[in-house]
């Protein structure tokens, strides 16, 4: 049950980053494929009516974690104090960035919160990203379970007390960032036509160069930073098609960028996205929290909340999920499509 | 109480407080903005349809606003009270997911659809979709109810490794606390709606602006005010009542300032405890009324606080004394306003002309936001010393690793942003509201298309 758990929450997890990771990367590019007033209104209009409903898998998908693993959302959030709360900040501003933009007609106004939806998505893309390269690392978990990592100490992953931010968490920050810009401008892309289509496609071009070499670095470190993650591969060889996944991924959206198939380079990125993450738990499994002193990681079991909880919790979500999903496919369909200027304006 | 988790209660207690200023206005808005849709459809009368997307952006405004407040609440748990969420998370947590899954989830989907989708759909699915939208809103509240209710009294577990584990699930779902304090609240809810809209409505009238959408809003405000006005003392206040009587007898003795243990005890009016003392300094007092109200018997014995250990009682007395002499004394208030303008509405509609009591509708729209404000800190500041009543004290529960820096650093980042959104929020509402319900011209009836709030774009 603890292990089905693992999976479900890591697929709620996974789901959060492919769909809020478009927004995120649109929101990232949007001040630079984006030169004007209706080609900002365009792309807000292509994430305006999804983007809430992409936040909530975050709230769901926590929920979640803190039910079926009360000790490791304990610990966790309480560990990653002011990180987590910069991040709802960032969350609340980005929110607020794209519902209030054109309420006031003022070019001032509008360009403020433009440069604050800009500054919220990019920073929490590399805040997601940082996070998940604590967790590979690993914190300074002591025996009961808990830890509280300062912002930065040294700058050493290989330190004893280390920090949020450190080169190697950076270094995945970063990674995080450029793979959401090319997810979010293929969404772009594939969402408008004409000037800001061909932008994107430019964009996603450029963050593709960059994800392909943050990427190695990435990967290449991560072994070094984490020996885990090499075990766990020779332990489970069958775990290299999350890796490929992502490879597959990465190459696919390069080829059907260039050769003008908007929707499949778009899901080429998402399975990128997918195949990273997956490739991160898999690798994690079963330490869903590692600790500088192993002897300390919080796991599957000792970090678990009860069976019968965890059972009566599977029926419940279950259901709420299969409404889920017919929510989701019921709003994507009725938002299908390309969005043209005259739908945003006058808006 | 170490520096930590006093900080941390202030920080829950600042963001939530001021987080549930906006879905009190959205559950509220909720069900007005079905009734008036349904009434479009029954009348075809195009002024309820405008009168619906004019409230749907009001709605959209403020359930943003709800929606990025909210996300630090869930969160807090596990920054602020790690302890707590580590002992009771395979409880507490269950209610909460359970609210990302059967509330927010339908809740987003369907307010895309009611705010987008009324030119695609046509107006049978927006009726539909405003009804979903209620019934998430509602469910949404339902689930956090079931959360705090559980908090004020735990049912349905088991004490294992240290730890609390769900022993029964179905018990902790239909904990018999959730009945009167979830009609209790969202009752709560339609008076802060209804007060808005009759206010705006007001106002309209006042300044003989949009003055047809003044009626239909101070008609429709009232008549929902008042109903919701007297369910919030009868049954739902009543029931609330005798279950803390049952259950939290030191909250009552605490709330009531009711220092020593009567027979026949009176109900105070006004009076400020003098806890130091353990008297009620310039007491006005209606004898024997408490005892009826708890006990249905005019001389029952009701416990004063000196019946309790002294580490029993509440930590702010007197401030959970103000806030639930704030709270009842509004909602007395409440239903002589709502009262007497459906008196005057229903006299040959004489309300649209009586400009003083316009005045007091539209004055009296901040009202419910306090009075609901004062209800939760009486629920809430009665449960101390306790996080679980009787089970685990609110001291044993916050994050034994976060520096109490760090919760000052948060908690004042917290004051500036919500600051910040809060002035927002009044000059878009304000914003809105000076400029009414818009008639939709032929050459922009594309754009009045439902496109409402996010039309924005």
């Amino acid at each position: 049950m603890p292990t089905l758990w693992f999976i479900l929450v890591a697929l709620m997890l996974t789901i959060y980053v492919v769909l809020d990771g478009f927004d995120l990367g649109a929101g990232a590019i949007h001040l630079f494929a984006a030169r004007n007033d209706t080609e900002r209104r365009l792309i807000l209009r292509a994430i305006g009516p999804v983007w809430d409903g992409n936040e909530v898998w975050l709230i769901a998908a926590g929920a979640t974690l803190f039910f079926t693993f009360p000790l490791l959302y304990a610990s966790s959030f309480s560990g990653f104090y002011l990180p987590l709360i910069m991040v709802l900040w960032l969350l609340m501003l980005r929110g607020v960035s794209i519902e209030l933009r054109s309420r006031i007609p003022s070019s001032v106004w509008s360009a403020f919160w433009d440069g604050l939806f800009f500054l919220g998505s990019a920073l929490l893309a590399i805040f997601y990203g940082a996070a998940l390269g604590n967790v590979i690392r690993g914190v300074p978990l002591d025996t009961n379970g808990f830890f509280f990592e300062p912002l930065w100490t040294d700058f050493n992953p290989f330190s004893q007390t280390p920090g949020i931010l450190d080169w190697y968490t950076v270094l995945i920050g970063l990674l995080a960032l450029s793979a959401l810009v090319l997810h979010g401008a293929n969404y772009i892309s594939l969402k408008t036509e004409d000037v800001l289509h061909d932008r994107s496609k430019r964009i996603a071009r450029g963050a593709w160069l960059v994800t392909v070499i943050l990427s190695i670095f990435g990967t290449l470190t991560t072994f070094f930073v984490q020996p885990m993650v090499y075990t766990s591969f020779t332990l489970r060889p069958w775990g290299i098609i999350f890796p490929l996944l992502a490879l597959v991924g990465l190459v696919g959206t390069i080829l059907w960028n260039v050769r003008g198939k908007d929707l499949l380079a778009f899901l080429a990125s998402a399975a990128f996205v997918v195949g990273l993450l997956a490739s991160a738990a898999f690798s994690l499994y079963p330490n869903v929290l590692p600790a500088v002193n192993p002897a300390n990681s919080l796991t599957i079991s000792n970090a678990s909340g009860s069976l019968y909880g965890q059972t009566v919790g599977l029926v419940w979500w279950i259901i709420g999920m299969i409404l889920a999903a017919i929510y989701f496919i019921f709003t994507y369909r009725l938002f299908w499509g390309k969005i043209r200027v005259a739908d945003a304006e006058g808006h | 109480m170490d520096a930590t988790t006093t900080l941390s209660r202030v920080q829950f207690a600042f963001t939530i407080a001021y987080h549930y200023l906006f879905p009190q206005l959205t559950m509220g808005l909720a069900l007005l903005l079905v009734i008036l849709k349904a009434l479009y459809l029954r009348t075809k009368d195009d002024r309820f349809n405008i009168a619906t997307r004019f409230w749907a952006k009001i709605f959209a405004t403020t359930f943003i606003l709800g929606v990025v407040t909210g996300i630090p609440m869930e969160f807090q748990f596990g920054t602020n009270w790690a302890r707590f969420s580590a002992y009771a998370g395979d409880i507490i947590a269950q209610t909460l997911a359970m609210e990302g899954a059967f509330a927010f989830f339908l809740e987003s989907a369907f307010l895309g659809i009611f705010l987008f989708g009324e030119s695609v759909f046509g107006q049978k699915m927006h009726l539909f979709s405003a009804i979903m939208v209620w019934i998430g809103t509602w469910a949404s509240g339902g689930f956090i109810i079931a959360s705090n209710a559980w908090m004020q009294h735990p049912v349905g577990y088991t004490v294992a490794n240290g730890r609390l584990h769900i022993s029964n699930y179905w018990e902790v779902l239909f904990n018999s606390w959730i009945i009167p304090q979830y009609m209790h609240t969202m009752s709560g809810a339609v008076v802060t709606g209804s007060f808005f809209m009759a206010g705006l409505g007001a106002y309209y009238l006042l300044a003989k602006q949009h003055v047809e959408y003044g009626r239909i809003f101070v008609t429709i405000g009232v008549i929902v005010g008042l109903i919701a006005s007297i369910i919030q003392l009868f049954p739902s206040g009543d029931l609330e009542g005798r279950q803390v009587t049952a259950l939290q007898p030191v909250k009552l003795a605490a709330m009531e300032g009711l220092f020593h243990t009567e027979q026949g005890a009176g109900i105070v009016i006004i009076g400020q405890p003098n806890v130091d003392n353990q008297t009620l300094d310039n007491p006005f007092i209606v004898p024997r009324v408490l005892s009826f109200l708890t006990y249905q018997h005019w001389s029952a014995e009701v416990k004063g606080l000196d019946a309790f250990p002294r580490d029993q009682w509440p930590d702010s007395i007197s401030l959970l004394y103000y806030s639930y002499h704030i709270m009842v004394g509004l909602g007395t208030f409440f239903i002589a306003i709502m009262g007497f303008s459906f008196l005057l509405w229903f006299w040959k509609r004489r309300l649209f002309q009586t400009t003083w009591m316009l005045w007091i509708l539209m004055l009296a729209t901040p009202f419910p936001f306090i009075a609901n404000t004062a209800g939760w800190f009486t629920s809430e500041l009665g449960r101390q010393p306790w996080l679980i009543y009787g089970v685990l004290q609110t001291a044993q529960g916050s994050s034994a690793h976060v520096s109490s820096g760090n919760v000052l650093f948060t908690l004042l980042g917290f004051m500036g942003m919500y600051l910040l959104l809060g002035l927002l929020y009044v000059v878009l509402v304000v914003f809105d509201g000076l400029r009414g319900p818009v008639v939709p011209q032929p050459e922009d009836a594309q754009q009045a298309e439902g496109l409402a709030d996010t039309s924005a774009y």
